[in-house]
């Protein structure tokens, strides 16, 4: 009975879904000579997915009502077998013996090519661990993060022109400029409440973006700039093959060095600070933390990373033009957190390596990916609103004053 | 000595609707004061007003740490009120949910601590120390609230009891010298509201905190409280020793129907 | 005095349409709360609709008239279809969820429709025939304005009309006014809210629609991503005259549409984006609740 009432259920979906898809999928029209070509077989193909897909749906809703009441119950706050395998020492550090080793001979194992790959997706590393700063761990949904990103990479590119400054003095400077940015836009949009912030901060990256292609004179407009210089080695000669290769660790450091700081800052006063707000603002100031300061304070060094992304980017393509910093990049740089895991370093890691490799190496689905990326944005935020790896708090030490304990 | 919490002719309006209408209320040192009144009086709102959530459209509001050194506090921000030692719990409890239970209490020691983010960073001597202390002050708050056990769990898988214990422990962590309770007994059955009857006086005692608190168990305010005030509307409509309360008519008035424990 | 008369009645055509999308933006937040970010996809697909609806007429060799307003029939149709049916998928089972998860997955279908419309259709600018009439009565006028203008300006206000109506006096418009004021107490006194917000989506979509219709029929183009910029713009518009407030999309619309339209005209055209997106930082700054919007205390 029950099943039938299933079947009946995705049929009505499935039809439903062949009529919302028919113009669109079906009908296209030439406009120039006039004719339609009519496409059926993707009104099959719609209608044949909706109806499986909708008992895929059906069913992990019912699976997330019933895991919502476990955790009302109590015995919620279980960890995933991902966690738990984390959190064994003899797993995680062979584990991460053996990522150290693959990133060291990845280069010299691999093509040029796809160095070049694993370089971009670490910049999108740097770049999701940055915006988890203001999105996974304050709860600042910031929408205009590429602007920061665009902003070291023009103070490279420009910086170079003008004053003929190197990789090396940039990339404090890129950080710099992206902080002292992040401070001045910070400062008046802070205190507005989530969703408009998150539409404020849009509409301040679209502005960067529009003045960047106007504004010829100080950024060269539409076409951008080119042969911006790669980063030098003590003025040592590197053919592109080594340059690319001197940039791969480049990363590698730096992500290596983001890690550090984050996983730090995210166990400390500010850090805690940051998880109470992004949990109850009203609360958070009850409780005696300056909102103003905390968010600004997130907003800022979320800036940074995406200026220090900023100038590696700009030294890797050697060019950059408006184009490279659209709202849909902070859209994919939000993507990569969302579906990562917001709050969770390893998370956001996966995410970014995930986000920006499988499309690389999954040619057929390259086309799709941002529709792909689209639909994960929905599915994670309904059915696994902490991503692929969430975040886990972690427990103090501390001794018990027996003593005290009145009995 | 001054009154530690000192409030004169305070008015708030809602757009047309005015729920607080030139309310003097004060607390003295040592104080357990209570806030009573029917659903809607305003006595969550007069809360609000003087933490800093709310902005009150008129009045004066000072407080005096200790009895000494009054302040104005009008117009400060709710932390800078906090930081100055009047700290509160929340009607519906606001917890931070997705932290530890010890967590929430180390966000209560936050406005105490000093380590920016260089010191987060770099995890010099004073940072390591400064966040080894506070772990273990926080564990004796929880300690004296009696909220051990649940240390490493998360704040929204605790009983609801322990919730609003919890809230008080967060506000004791932030040192006040007051301490506002907003119905901390709503929806505790008699064992846990004799354990908070015992809690609070604890604090008293021991700490030398004043309290004011807003409640609707009466026998809880009448066995607990020093002085009551009482509101209607938005009114204060008596002010008085339990004793004076209990046989004040337009108290009667004002809760008639209600359930007055007389 | 004709530049001016120009750019005044193009900043009313502009105004118009924002308001037939801000409409939409307004009447979401105000029962729900969401920046509905996939509104402007809404009016994307329903200029789409209307586009393909018209070239398969066309070729039928119907009259021009009787085409156009079957196309709009059409675009209404199914922008209330794909809003009814996003907010079935990626808001409903949001309701309780922390703030923004709705607002990213919001953002997940506006990036999901765009995509969809790009790989389903093309990337390319579409030509959209117009099919309004030219009103032999605008000759004497010299062109100031057109006669799709007129359409524009006409149904824009017929629009606004149906829908005061609809708010101020049906059963359902008593439903969404009350579930807008508090969601909880409607509930409690027997509306039936998941209703009243698929219909509120329905409604939204539908004059969504019809904006698209009318506007691409003035400009003469479409493509995937022109529901973008005219959401976002619109989405100014409705902040600027207080969000959640109707008559205040209209007055923001028009503001809007007249500002831009005057700055365009008279001071420069390179930066007319940047100057809706300055608009909506300065609004949101310095009067987060806009023109008609109450400046309302947050409940604690
Ligand atoms: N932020 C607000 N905006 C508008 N009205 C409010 C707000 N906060 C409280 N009120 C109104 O003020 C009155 C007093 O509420 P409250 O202080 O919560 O009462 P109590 O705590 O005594 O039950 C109520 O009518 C309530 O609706
Ligand atoms: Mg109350």
């Amino acid at each position: 009975m029950t099943a039938l009432n299933e079947i009946k259920k995705s049929l009505l979906v499935s039809i439903w879904f062949m009529f919302l898809t028919f113009p669109i999928m079906v009908i296209k029209v030439n406009t120039v000579e006039q004719t339609i070509s009519w496409r059926w077989n993707r009104l099959a193909a719609v209608g044949i997915g909706s109806f499986c897909l909708s008992f895929v749906w059906r069913y992990m809703l019912k699976r997330k009502e019933t895991g919502a009441k476990k955790t009302a119950l109590g015995n919620g706050g279980e960890l995933s077998a991902v966690q738990r395998l984390l959190q064994n020492p003899r797993f995680f550090k062979p584990a991460l013996l053996a990522t150290a080793v693959f990133a060291l001979i990845y280069p010299f194992y691999f093509s040029m090519y796809q160095v070049n790959i694993m370089t971009t997706a670490l910049i999108y590393v740097i770049l999701g661990l940055g915006l988890n700063i203001v999105v996974g761990l304050a709860g600042l949904l910031d929408l205009g993060y590429v602007a920061f990103y665009a902003v070291g990479a023009y103070s490279y590119a420009l910086l170079h022109i003008h004053f003929g400054l190197g990789f090396w003095a940039c990339l404090p400077i890129g950080a710099g400029l992206a902080m002292m940015f992040g401070i001045v836009l910070g400062f008046p949009v802070l205190r507005l409440r989530g969703d408009y912030l998150a539409i404020v901060t849009l509409g301040f990256g679209e502005i960067i973006r529009l003045i960047l292609e106007n504004w010829n004179a100080f950024s060269y407009g539409p076409s951008g700039i080119a042969n911006i210089p790669r980063p030098g080695l003590f003025g040592m000669h590197l053919t592109i093959h080594q340059s690319l290769i001197y940039i791969y660790f480049i990363m590698v450091a730096i992500v290596v060095f983001t890690i550090f700081v984050v996983r730090r800052l995210q166990d400390s006063r500010i850090g805690r600070a940051w998880i109470a707000l992004r949990e109850d603002e009203v609360a958070c100031q009850a409780t005696g933390i300056d909102k103003t300061k905390t968010k600004l304070s997130a907003f800022a060094l979320g800036a940074t990373w995406a200026g220090m992304g900023g100038v590696v980017f700009a030294a890797k393509t050697t060019f950059i033009n408006p184009a490279s910093f659209t709202i849909w990049e902070s859209v994919m740089i939000l993507c990569i957190v969302v579906l990562g895991g917001m709050g969770s370093i390893l998370g956001v890691i996966l995410g970014a390596l995930i986000l920006m490799l499988l499309p690389e190496y999954m040619r057929a689905f390259s086309e799709y990916r941002m529709l792909l990326f689209a639909a994960a944005l929905v599915v994670m935020m309904v059915f696994r609103p902490n991503g692929i790896i969430s975040a886990v708090r972690r427990n103090y030490e501390f001794k018990g004053t027996n003593e005290k304990e009145t009995a | 000595m001054d009154p530690v919490l000192d409030i004169k002719q305070l008015t708030m309006d809602f757009g047309g609707l005015r729920a607080l209408d030139h309310i003097d209320l004060d607390v003295k040192a040592g104080e357990i004061a209570a806030l009573i009144g029917p659903n809607g009086a305003g006595k969550t709102t007069f809360f609000n007003c003087i933490t800093g959530i709310y902005k009150p459209t008129q009045g004066d509001m000072f407080i005096s740490p200790g009895g000494k050194n009054r302040i104005r506090i009008n117009g400060l921000k709710p932390n800078q009120v906090t930081e100055r030692g009047m700290a509160r719990t929340f009607q519906n409890i606001r917890l931070f949910q997705n932290m530890t239970v010890l967590e929430n209490v180390m966000m209560g020691r936050h406005c105490r601590m000093r380590a920016g983010i260089p010191g987060a960073v770099f995890r010099n001597k004073a940072t390591r120390e400064e966040e080894k202390r506070v772990v273990q002050e926080s564990y004796e708050i929880l300690e004296k609230i009696g909220l051990e056990q649940f240390v490493n769990e998360f704040a929204k898988n605790l009983p609801y009891g322990a919730q609003r214990r919890l809230e008080i422990a967060r506000a004791m962590a932030t040192e006040p010298f007051i301490l506002l309770l907003d119905e901390p007994a709503a929806g505790m059955n008699n064992q846990e509201t004799s354990e908070l009857d015992q809690l609070v006086l604890k604090i008293r005692e021991e700490e030398h905190i004043s309290i004011l608190l807003i409640e609707h168990d009466m026998k809880f305010v009448m066995s607990l409280s020093d002085r009551i005030f009482v509101m209607d509307y938005g009114k204060k409509i008596a002010q008085g020793t339990p004793q004076e309360i209990k046989s004040n008519p337009a108290v009667i008035r004002a809760y008639l129907g209600e359930d007055v424990d007389a | 005095m004709d530049y001016f008369m120009e750019l005044f009645l193009g900043g009313l055509t502009r105004g118009s349409i924002y308001a037939l999308i801000a409409l939409g933006y307004t009447m979401v937040y105000g029962i729900i709360e969401l920046i509905n970010f996939a509104h402007g996809e809404i009016y994307m697909i329903g200029a789409f609709t209307a586009l393909i609806t018209i070239s398969v007429l066309t070729m039928l060799g119907l009259n021009k008239i009787a085409i156009l307003l079957i196309a709009a029939v059409a675009a209404i149709i199914y922008s209330s279809a794909y809003g009814y049916t996003a907010e079935k998928v990626a808001y409903k089972p949001l309701r309780s969820a922390p703030r923004l998860s709705p607002l990213i997955s919001a953002i997940g279908v506006s990036l999901f429709l765009q995509n969809y419309v790009l790989l389903a259709q093309t990337s390319d600018f579409l030509p959209f025939p117009n099919l309004i009439p030219q009103f032999k009565f605008l000759k004497a006028y010299g062109g100031i304005v057109q006669s799709s203008e007129i359409v524009i300006y006409v149904t824009t206000a017929i629009v606004l009309v149906i829908l005061t109506f609809l708010i101020k006096f049906t059963k359902l418009g008593k439903a969404m006014r009350a579930t807008a004021q508090d969601r909880d107490m409607a509930m409690l006194v027997g509306v039936n809210v998941d209703r009243v917000i698929s219909f509120t989506f329905v409604v939204g979509s539908a004059t969504a629609a019809l904006g698209g219709v009318l506007i691409a029929s003035h400009i003469g183009q479409i493509n995937f991503y022109i529901g973008f910029i005219a959401g976002i713009k619109a989405f100014v518009a409705a902040v600027l005259g207080g969000i959640g407030s109707m008559p205040g999309a209209v007055l923001g619309s028009l503001v809007l549409g007249w500002t831009e339209s005057f700055f365009t005209g008279y001071i420069s055209s390179d930066y007319e984006d940047v100057f809706a997106f300055l608009f909506l930082v300065l609004i949101l700054i310095f009067r987060p609740s806009g023109i008609l919007g109450r400046t309302d205390t947050d409940k604690v």
